[in-house]
């Protein structure tokens, strides 16, 4: 008979479990060795980099007109909120002009991103604290439905699904086509009427809140101390929304609310996404309205990679996207390529966090948790 | 953070960090660069969280001016007044070793170990510096200017 | 040769050998039917290329698991790794042995026909303990150890839950239990019938270890849990188990609550409705399945040790001074 490992029981039972880089709710390739004590995580290692591509050395190989397409490659459930970031950077060094109609056009898909992104949280973070083949399935197939809504939206502006490349510096690349106006004020209009829905299945529901409150606490210090930004932030008391503390791109034009919660557990978090996803119905109703006529770019007509020439400086420039603050702090050196381009990614932050809120809770917490800090790898990668 | 910090304007912020020992502020409106000698790093940190009640962190990273050395440049916010701080500091050609700032906040704990990883600078007193992105055995480090875009690498498993 | 000629044991025999055989012709199809259901559910339309709208998709499930390679860990511990399906199958299948189709018909109507049901429904977790024991796994180990955890803390409410019916039929023998219902289907029964169905329910479902109580398997954490390891016909052989123990209580549910075969029609027709109840039992599992998300174990140890416990000890007190209440004194 083979030798059968054994497990050390030896004084207090400690197990040291791998969870990931292949693991139904790792969110993507996240290894977390747990040191377990029972049911009790004692000891985290998070290591992470299993996505890493070098976005920041393959931006200085690559112009300015090449790269957002390319940028959207880091957050990629969020692509809108990346792209704007590395163009904005770059816009701000060169003190390029945006047309307002490109603000407008730039507000309206962040937003419809926001949406997007928040439908697929909410899907898999349901599904994984309730499993593939159970309630959570439900919820997920819901979400993704509504997503496909948007995500047709998208298509129908940019051709692509996922990862678009709509940004460009100076503006965006593509206008609204005929009847998109209507279609997205129809998406909308049916995305609020589900979100009473999926409100009334969880906010009240007893499994739910026992999975959810006082799971994963972020104390109001750590939060600032360590990065994280979002929902983290809102959900642990700080009034902090770069579209309203340091607006971008005409957000200061539109009215909306910014969530916060005191709580800084799950819940907390999961109702600020889920006022959060309102106020953008909220945002995009009133760009659609106001939307102005005129051109969307300043630059119009990039043909060849040396046309973008960015002068010498630095900025850094930081969007508000669905996970936090992403930002682009871009070291221009008057070529048509960046010098040094460092992505801050807002799940890398965030994900910082895990090692100071997992000691002490159960294994099935982790899921929880990891669920609702919503880390994508692209980002924490890059 | 304590009462005084509401009332923290970029202004009073700006003439306090000039009185730091080490540091050079510059910059515009609401966000102020700081220059700060290599050897004061950690006091300039310490000092824009106490004092100046920049308590968020945003992020940590270098930029590698090939001959003039390795640039480190660190970002927190005041998020009450608010503003923010840009601290940078120039290593001097050749130097690869910075203080850590990852005891005065917890973000810069992976964020120094990116920068380890990308640029090679060791930070004394880092609590755990190791590579972070890339795997243990990789040689070089990427981010540097010096490092080819094809550098060949081992392939792994 | 006549049916009464033979000599009972062949009569048995016979009878087990038919029930088998229908049973897992019921199994395979109650699968498609979850899978239906949840899919409707989920807004989608579930299996429908297989065969004529999907009806031949468990034949094609059943083939491809027969197919597939076998795969034994190299660290298992053989012996206990290859018989824990066998240990898991045989009391999921035992139990429908003491279950009586319609009068007359069924395996073996046991005096005590309630209480070999609960005790061999619940040596179904030494199959459960050898297969995360033997497969030499930590997922499998302590999904394991959550299973037995969970499946002892709520055999207690369950059985108080079915003593209830018990109480009011006054015997233990499943076809006077069902006979007894021949008046009023215990579950409407005012008040303690309504409470006991509901009590039966939930235990049920954490017994059964299904979402939200399905800890143990947790897809999310444990990666299937106890049967990670397993391919091929072993893994077969476990799901046949865990369907037939889900279906068995059903059957259970239908028995001591929803008047077994009592229905319009003939007598022969009775079976029939004794499997649409049970069927109904089972779907309002499966429904409490896709709609939940599922609950820590330690919240799970609570519910049923704070909660439902002295919940279902309290109903059975009430049962039992209700039946004094109500028995005219002679």
């Amino acid at each position: 008979m083979p030798d059968v490992r054994a497990i050390d029981y030896a004084g207090s039972e400690r197990l040291t479990m791998n969870m990931g880089p292949q693991h139904p709710s790792a969110h993507g390739v996240f290894r977390a060795i747990l040191t377990l004590e029972g049911e009790t995580v004692v000891g985290v290692d998070a290591v992470i980099g299993y996505l890493h591509r070098c976005h920041e050395k393959l931006a200085e190989t690559l112009a300015y007109v090449q790269y957002p397409s390319i940028a959207s490659k880091t957050d990629y459930v969020a692509a809108m909120s990346s792209e704007l970031a590395y163009v904005m950077a770059a816009e701000r060094i060169g003190q390029f002009e945006v047309p307002k109609r490109a603000q407008y056009l730039r507000v309206l898909m962040s937003e419809l991103q926001r949406i997007a992104s928040h439908c697929l949280w909410l899907g898999t973070w349901c599904m994984d604290m309730g499993g593939a083949l159970g309630g959570g399935a439900t919820i997920f197939l819901y979400c993704i439905r509504e997503r496909e809504l948007v995500l047709d939206l998208f298509e129908s502006l940019v051709g692509a699904r996922l990862l678009y490349g709509f940004h460009q510096v100076g503006g965006v690349r593509y206008d609204i086509p005929e009847g998109w106006t209507a279609e997205c004020r129809k998406t909308i209009a049916l995305i609020e009427q589900r979100l009473d829905e999926y409100e009334a299945m969880l906010d009240d529901n007893p499994f739910f809140t026992m999975r959810t409150k006082g799971v994963g606490a972020i104390s109001r210090a750590l939060a600032q101390d360590v990065g994280v930004s979002g929902p983290l932030l809102r959900g642990s008391g700080l009034n902090w929304d770069l579209r309203r503390n340091q607006p971008y791109s005409s957000y200061d034009d539109f009215q909306f609310d910014v969530p916060v919660q005191a709580a800084g557990d799950c819940f907390a978090r999961y109702r600020v996404r889920m006022v959060e996803f309102r106020q953008s119905i909220r945002i995009i109703r009133q760009v659609l309205d106001g939307l102005p006529a005129g051109p969307i770019s300043s630059r119009p007509g990039v043909k060849s990679l040396a046309q973008v020439k960015v002068p010498k400086g630095e900025a850094y420039a930081r969007v508000e996207g669905p996970r936090g603050e992403v930002g682009c702090f871009l070291v221009a050196d008057g070529s048509n390529k960046p010098y040094r381009m460092k992505w801050r990614g807002a799940s890398f932050s965030n994900l910082a966090v895990l090692p100071h809120i997992l000691i002490g809770c159960g294994v099935a917490d982790v899921v929880a948790i990891m669920g609702s800090v919503d880390p994508v790898f692209g980002e924490v990668d890059r | 953070m304590t009462a005084g910090h509401d009332r923290l304007t970029d202004v009073r912020a700006r003439e306090m960090l000039a009185t730091v020992a080490g540091v050079t502020v510059s910059g515009t409106g609401a966000t102020i660069v700081a220059e700060v000698a290599s050897d004061h790093w950690r006091e300039a940190a310490q000092f824009a969280k106490d004092a100046l009640g920049c308590a968020f962190f945003s992020f940590l990273t270098a930029i590698d001016w090939k001959d003039q050395g390795i640039e480190v440049v660190a970002w927190v916010d005041n998020l009450d007044a608010p503003f923010a701080v840009e601290l940078r500091t120039k290593l001097g050609p050749g130097v690869t070793a910075c203080a850590s700032i990852a005891a005065v906040y917890r973000g810069a704990n992976w964020m120094e170990r990116e920068c380890f990883d990308m640029f090679g600078v060791r930070f004394d007193g880092h609590p755990d510096l190791r590579r972070i992105l890339l795997a243990d055995d990789w040689a070089g480090h990427p981010l540097l200017k010096s490092y080819a875009v094809d550098t060949p690498h081992p392939p792994y498993r | 040769m006549s049916w009464g000629a033979l000599p009972p044991a062949v009569q048995a025999l016979v009878m087990g050998g038919v029930i088998l055989g229908a049973l897992t012709g019921i199994l395979a199809y109650v699968t498609l039917l979850e899978r239906k259901f949840a899919a409707r559910l989920q807004s989608r339309i579930g299996p429908y290329r297989v065969g004529p709208r999907g009806l031949l998709q468990p034949i094609a499930d059943g083939v491809k698991l027969l197919l597939k390679e076998d795969v034994i860990p190299e660290t298992a511990d053989r012996p206990v790794f290859n018989l824990a399906p066998v240990v898991f199958l045989i009391p999921c299948l035992l139990i429908f042995g003491v279950i009586p189709f319609a009068p007359g018909i069924g395996v073996a109507d046991l005096d005590t026909g309630v209480l070999f049901f609960l005790a061999i429904s619940s040596v179904e977790i030494v199959g459960l303990f050898m297969a995360g024991w033997g497969s030499n796994n930590k997922y499998a180990l302590l999904s394991a150890m959550r299973a037995v955890n969970q499946i002892i803390s709520y055999d207690l409410p369950f059985i108080m839950a079915t003593l209830v019916p018990v109480m009011l039929a006054g015997s233990l023998r499943l076809s006077e239990i069902a006979a007894a219902q021949s008046r009023l289907w215990f579950i409407a029964y005012p008040v303690i019938g309504q409470i006991a169905f509901v009590f039966f329910i939930i235990t049920a479902v954490a017994a059964e270890n299904r979402v939200p109580f399905d800890i143990l398997e947790a897809e999310s954490e444990l990666v299937a849990g106890f049967r990670v390891e397993y391919s091929g016909m072993k893994f077969a052989i476990i799901q046949l188990a865990e369907y037939a123990h889900v279906l068995g209580t059903s059957f259970l549910g239908a028995l001591l609550f929803l008047g077994a075969w009592a229905g319009p029609g003939p007598i022969w027709l009775g079976p029939v409705w004794f499997l649409l109840k049970a069927l109904l039992v089972f779907l309002l599992i499966t429904w409490v399945r896709w709609s939940f998300v599922r609950i820590r174990v330690d919240q799970i140890l609570r519910v049923s040790w704070k909660l439902m416990l002295p919940a279902s000890l309290l109903l059975l007190l009430a049962t039992a001074a209700t039946i004094v209440w109500r028995t005219p004194h002679a």
